[in-house]
């Protein structure tokens, strides 16, 4: 019997089709995971530091997917998506880490949201409340931009999680072991472009050029530690990023001595009184992209997914 | 109600022939992605499975289709639980998981890289070396692409003696 008034009607059967409709009713990416870590961990510290980890993956998967149906080529669309949602998955697990260390971080929604700790910190936040480097939030540019940011991104990122996969917090560790994986593979796909642009036509090596100058000035900022950063370091938890520096540039070099192109020289992009993305201090870009990405759930704080 | 080895071994069974939503010909089993099945002290059946890719749709479908089975036959009380370490690698697929890869017209993974443990992890500016067959004319005159398929696990290939499109699940 079809019921024409309701159009999940079919979908709530007695083979219980009504995830469909209503969602599955599983929210925790954590479940079962022992979440446990030494007792000397600062939890605020390590709650901090995953969102940071957390909101670089989660603002750079919203950049990459903006790519949906006008990237170059249907293959490149793909592949953009796909590295997006690799990111956005370490997010997921990164911000239900930081929840889960320190539940303090979770923005308030109402008594009755069942909006669960991860999207609360996705959707909820503002903008002055996001650690992510200004790098991951500027707008995407053309592909070029897309290919030097993504190169940047992921080698800084690669170099941190094979670190990671030593952290004291077993969860960061196996975050980082398994993300290490993906990002291999994200990191091959910029570098590869990178050499096909750099060593391509007049006009692809000449926007190749222009997105590193005019990228170039953000990469700084991924090598000022905070203190989180620094203190998670001592205690074997996180890694001070500055210690990677030359393994970060060992690459780059390698990618753009294959391209033909230069690491720019020049200025480092200006923070204000020393505060960066890390600590809320963003650009414009930002606010723009939560308005898009946060419209939704803010609409529906007690929507069920 | 006392658990009986029986009930355990069932259980386990029904898991395993859960079929993975993005590429059906495959059981949860075939795809090495079970790590556990207990059954505890009251009568819940926790079971442990591990997502093939941090950002996997797949896995939050799974988990449902797992507590949906075990309800429908019998055990009332089911937990999913999630395990991320040991990450999981495309050489834990079985070999009857390979094999239903390739009678359903994939190409299947050669052995997973070894990552290095610790210590940086070596640039590849080269297209990644696999002996790619075609599954459909067994060519091996084949050419990536795209290392990005159409789910996360694929990459995208193309025969060039049939001129056929098809994929190639990554070693990972």
């Amino acid at each position: 019997m079809i019921d024409h008034d309701n159009a999940y009607g079919d979908l709530v059967d007695e083979d219980n089709h009504g995830q469909w409709a209503f969602g599955t009713g599983f929210d925790d990416p954590l479940a079962g995971v022992d979440t446990t870590v030494p007792d000397d961990v600062d939890l605020g510290a390590l709650a901090r530091y995953c969102l940071s980890l957390g909101d670089d993956a989660l603002i750079s998967s919203h950049r990459l997917s903006e790519w949906c149906t006008r990237a170059p080529e249907l293959e490149e669309e793909m592949a953009l998506a796909n590295i997006g949602l690799d990111l956005l998955g370490q997010a997921r697990l990164l911000l239900a880490r930081a929840a889960a260390a320190d539940p303090g971080v979770v923005p308030f929604i109402s008594d009755s949201s069942p909006v669960p700790a991860e999207d609360a910190l996705a959707f909820f936040r503002t903008d002055a409340q996001f650690r992510c480097v200004r790098l991951c939030e500027l707008e995407n540019g053309d592909f070029a931009e897309t290919v030097v940011r993504t190169l940047v991104l992921t080698t800084w990122r690669l170099a941190i999680f094979s670190h990671l996969r030593e952290s004291r917090d077993p969860v960061l560790a196996a975050v980082a072991t398994k993300g290490v994986k993906e990002l291999t593979y994200h990191r091959d796909y910029a570098a590869r472009w990178a050499v096909v642009l750099g060593c391509g036509t007049d006009e692809s090596r000449r926007r190749m050029r222009t997105a590193l100058e005019f990228l170039w000035p953000y990469t700084a900022e991924l090598f000022v530690p905070t203190e989180d950063e620094l203190a998670l370091a001592d205690a074997g938890v996180g890694v001070d990023p500055r210690t990677l520096r030359e393994e970060f540039d060992n690459v780059i070099g390698q990618v753009l001595y294959a391209a033909e192109l230069q690491v720019p020289h020049g200025p480092t992009v200006g923070t204000v009184g020393g505060r960066a993305g890390r600590r809320g201090l963003h650009t414009g870009a930002l606010s723009l992209l939560l308005a898009e990405m946060q419209s939704v759930a803010r609409a529906h704080p007690d929507g069920l997914w | 109600m006392t658990v009986t080895t029986a009930d355990l071994a069932n259980a386990r069974a029904l898991v395993e022939s859960v079929l993975d939503p993005e590429m059906p010909m495959l059981t949860l089993a075939d795809l090495g992605v079970v790590r556990d099945v207990v059954i505890d002290r009251d009568d819940t059946v926790v079971v442990t499975i591990t997502p093939t890719y941090s950002g996997c749709p797949a896995l939050v479908t799974m988990r449902s289709d797992i507590e949906r089975l075990l309800h429908r036959h019998a055990y009332r009380n089911v937990r999913v639980d999630t395990s991320l370490s040991p990450a999981w690698s495309s050489d834990w697929i079985s070999e009857s998981g390979m094999r239903k890869l390739r009678d359903a017209g994939y190409s299947t993974p050669g052995r997973a890289p070894a990552t290095p443990a610790r210590g940086p992890v070596p640039l590849t500016l080269t297209t990644r070396r696999r002996a790619v067959f075609c599954p459909l004319c067994g060519s091996p005159h084949t050419e990536v692409v795209s290392e990005f398929g159409a789910t996360l696990c694929k990459a995208h290939y193309r025969c060039r003696a049939c001129l056929e499109p098809f994929d190639h699940v990554k070693e990972i």
